[in-house]
């Protein structure tokens, strides 16, 4: 009993973390129709933020600041979104697939970075060490992994309560204009691009956040956690759950995941270590197939948007 | 009905048609064409007089009602069937590829046909119209508004149609090439075919039409020969002397 | 060294170029950027070891290799019949996915379904073939020195040789045959093409086959000069888009010249950037293309 509560609170640290990111996709493609194919990206820089902030010191690696946990959140929100602001100048003028296409090259980049830049990054060893803030809370992992949740929920119902404000004001109603009708949308005397700027930056902030919730509590960082096939499950998250809509976003995080670390683990059960490449390949290929399959019978995924109906929103 | 007895070449009844099913801009349209006539709908903007051209020629789905063809029924019929069974359309804006050669603006008019039989109707539309021969190897996009105009008539004459559909014709053309183009109609039409067009230089286009329907709000309201259509006062006032203002709108209300 | 770079350049471009050409006639037809296009290549690289290894299992002329070069005429079966596999399988998707998608919702939705036929694409073939680098040949090549110090293999000439050929027998298709002329028609305007009687679902059809075909000989011309592995695609998403960005959706040289030039940049941005950094060059070019050309080089502005 204990060993499954202990799991899921486990679990829901993960899946919550990720559901933050998926609460800033969310505003870039349900609210926005912005296409982010490099949310990996956004998330690694997060977590190397987070990891450079509060990290102790190493021989010739930047770091060693050993800042408290909140500030290394905030640094870590200040950084994607600094990265977003960059990324945003360049390909926001851009429209659908081309963004797609840019973001994705970003996130291949972001990847070369962290790869390559060991003063920065560590290179492919990574970093380790990086203190997680619920230990000084308390005593036992069991204790201590239920405050960090605690401390994720707190963060992650922030950050649902101030997207469900802002979608509901003036300039998420705009956001919607820009959406379904840019031309429109500009005849109001708003600026598509700002607005569309600002939406990418605030969604890339939270994807830097959940990067940064996920790097703590692990207490080690490295590229290979920031793969593509991480973009890959933000966006199934987005989709099953339902775009446009933030309940379902949060739904379609713990879902997903759910159904990652499942098979993973009936995988790891059954499919000898030899051949552990091609188990992940089978979890791989099932959330490829939940996504496509989603997309073709349930379009408006778990929870389609509220009210409001359009094409576009039935994404 | 049946093909014996009919003696149009289209019959349209009861066409309810539109972009989308649940959104109909034509409610109720009846006209029919006989062979050898050529046919004018005029109307205000937004009547649906493209949209029903364009129903007619299967780019738009038939909600309602029954279009024939020399008695046959093609409700319905995807467009790339409809230029095989005899329909030929040309359409008001973009009705050439640009960046395709003349001569291979006439193969694709073709392409339905058997190789060597399209062949032989190219090098008679070659016959007819030597301008398209001259230029044959050139790019589409060269040409001029009316030269244009008479490549896309050629290239819908290709499948020899039964049913000619011309969504305005001499929209952007200069006065001269209007006249030009006029002639090329009347000249189709003499050689057996059923013209339809829609046309925003509505007293030009009666001037060469034997009968005309008045189409507004989505439903035909008159119908006659050309000639009491161009005399009526009211028709007149209301459709035929206003062409100058209405040159603007018109040309938003192409696309749609 | 510098002519070196410029050869390693053509021939990765060359492959590149080849891939590029389906990507940008789907994204000018079809409307859409396919993802998945680049695991076509993968998968024509794989269709062709299973058919080359058949093959050459015939032994004689099969297998044995031909002049200077690392394989027998068998590699030209696998070429045929993995380009006709690659084929199938590309209809296959569009007939599960992609047509009922672009049936029901916009094309944003194709994007992402491409994602997700890209993922699982990727891992069926880790799945099957395992995560190991293969060969189609062990035969040892000996580099041919051209002027200028530069080196080749027998193989990498097949290579190039093979591409002009190809894009040759393409340029006839689309501007002889009356299906290539429907397809550029469709390409520049999919309703007048109806109306003159084409019948878009099946240029749409060719539109796969043709993509694919060139795709799977890419993929197996970068098996015989690089290697295989399951990421073999995956890595060539950014060079596809580059090249087909740049040379302008649906224009077939535009798509060849792209891949030179992205491969030629690659090659050369090492004398100037570290080695590791290489993969983020067609990513630059895909920024420098859509902030000053965005129609590409040979696309039409609108």
């Amino acid at each position: 009993m204990i060993g499954l509560i202990s799991y899921l609170i486990f679990f829901l640290i993960l899946a919550l973390s990720f559901g933050i990111a998926v609460l800033g996709l969310n505003l870039q493609w349900g609210y926005t129709g912005l296409f982010n194919a490099g949310v990996a990206g956004f998330i690694a820089i997060g977590g190397y933020t987070m990891a450079i902030l509060t990290g102790p010191s190493r021989d010739a690696v930047l770091g060693g600041f050993e800042m408290p946990f909140v500030v290394g959140l905030i640094g870590a929100m200040i950084a994607s979104g600094i990265g977003a602001y960059i990324v945003g100048l360049a390909t926001l003028r851009l429209k659908g697939e081309y963004l797609a296409v840019a973001t994705f090259g970003i996130a291949v980049s972001i990847q070369l970075v962290c790869l390559n830049w060991e003063y920065l990054t560590g290179g492919t060893l990574g970093l380790i060490g990086i203190p997680n803030p619920s230990k000084d809370l308390a005593t036992g992992p069991l204790a201590q992994n239920a405050v960090y949740l605690g401390i994720v929920i707190v963060i992650g119902g922030i950050a649902f309560w101030a997207l469900e404000r802002i979608v509901k004001s003036p300039w998420g109603r705009m956001l919607k204009a820009i959406r379904e009708d840019e031309g429109a949308a500009a005849s109001l005397g708003k600026s598509p691009v700002r607005v569309r700027l600002e939406s990418f930056i605030l969604g890339c902030m939270l994807m830097g956040l959940a990067g940064a919730l996920l790097t703590a509590f692990i207490g080690y960082i490295s590229p290979s956690d920031f793969l593509p096939i991480v973009t890959f499950q933000i966006w199934t998250m987005l989709i099953v759950g339902g775009s446009a809509n933030n309940r379902g976003a949060l739904l379609g995080a713990v879902l997903v995941w759910g159904v990652w670390t499942s098979s993973g683990f009936v995988i790891s059960k059954f499919i000898p270590a030899e051949i552990q490449a091609q188990g992940g390949a089978l979890q791989a290929i099932l959330i490829g197939l939940i996504l496509v399959v989603t997309l073709l019978m349930r379009p408006r995924g778990l929870i389609g948007e509220e009210k409001h109906v359009s094409r576009h929103a039935s994404l | 009905m049946s093909a014996a007895i009919s003696k149009h070449v289209l019959e349209a009844t009861g066409v309810v048609a539109g972009y989308r099913p649940e959104l109909p801009i034509i409610h109720d349209v009846t006209m029919y064409v006989n062979a050898g006539e050529i046919v004018t709908i005029i109307g205000p903007n937004g009547a649906g007089k493209s949209t029903f051209i364009r129903a007619i020629a299967g780019l738009l789905t038939v909600t309602s009602g029954k279009i024939m063809l020399d008695g046959n029924d093609i409700t319905g019929v995807p467009a790339h069937l409809m230029a095989a069974s005899g329909v030929g359309f040309v359409p008001q804006t973009d009705n050439v590829f640009t960046t395709l050669s003349i001569h291979e603006n006439l193969v694709l008019g073709g392409i339905t046909l058997p190789r060597a039989q399209a062949d032989i109707r190219i090098a008679k539309i070659y016959e007819r119209y030597s301008i398209l021969k001259d230029r044959s190897r050139e790019k589409a996009g060269v040409l001029s508004g009316g030269q244009r105009q008479v490549l896309a008539v050629a290239r819908a004459l290709l499948n020899q149609p039964r049913l000619i559909l011309l969504d305005e014709p001499t929209a952007g053309l200069s006065p001269m090439a209007s006249g030009e183009l006029f002639t090329v109609v009347r000249d189709l039409a003499k050689d057996g075919a059923a013209v339809l067009m829609v046309e925003q230089n509505a007293k030009a286009a009666l001037r060469i039409s034997d009968r005309g329907y008045v189409l507004a709000e989505g439903q035909n309201r008159i119908g006659g020969p050309a000639k009491e259509l161009l005399e009526d006062p009211e028709i007149g006032k209301i459709f035929l002397g206003v062409r100058r203002e209405k040159t603007n709108d018109r040309q938003k209300m192409g696309e749609s | 060294m510098f002519l070196q770079h410029v050869a390693d350049g053509l021939l990765s471009g060359a492959v590149i170029g080849l891939g590029a050409i389906g990507l940008s006639f789907t994204m000018k037809i079809l409307r859409f950027a396919n993802f998945s296009h680049s695991e076509l290549l993968t998968w024509g690289a794989y269709f062709g070891l299973i058919f080359f290894t058949i093959a050459a299992s015939l032994g004689n002329v099969f297998d044995a290799p031909i002049g200077p070069l690392s394989f027998g005429w068998g590699m030209f079966v696998a070429l045929i019949f993995s380009a006709v596999a690659t084929s199938a399988l590309a209809l296959l998707l569009h007939k599960l996915v992609f047509e009922k998608l672009n049936r029901v919702a916009g094309h944003m939705t194709m994007v992402f379904a491409s994602f997700g036929v890209a993922l699982l694409l990727r891992h069926m073939v880790l799945l099957i073939f395992g995560p190991n680098p293969i060969y189609y040949s062990n035969e040892l090549q000996f580099a041919v020195l051209l002027p200028g110090n530069v080196r080749v293999l027998p193989d990498q000439v097949f290579l190039l040789g093979l591409t002009i050929i190809v894009v040759f027998g393409l340029h006839l298709f689309m501007t002889r045959s009356r299906t290539g002329i429907a397809m550029r028609g469709v390409s520049e305007n999919p309703d007048l093409s109806r109306v003159a009687g084409v019948n878009v679902s099946s240029i749409i059809n060719w539109v796969w086959i043709i993509g694919a075909s060139l795709a799977s000989v890419a993929g197996v011309l970068y098996g015989l000069t690089v290697q295989l592995r399951p990421e073999l695609g995956f890595g060539l998403i950014l060079p596809l888009f580059a090249a087909a960005i740049l040379g302008g959706a649906g224009s077939l040289y535009g798509a060849v010249i792209g891949g030179l030039i992205v491969g030629l940049s690659e090659n050369l941005s090492v004398m100037i950037i570290p080695t590791t950094y290489k993969p983020a060059v067609p990513f630059l070019l895909i920024l420098a293309i859509l902030y000053f050309r965005p129609e590409g080089l040979f696309g039409e502005r609108k």
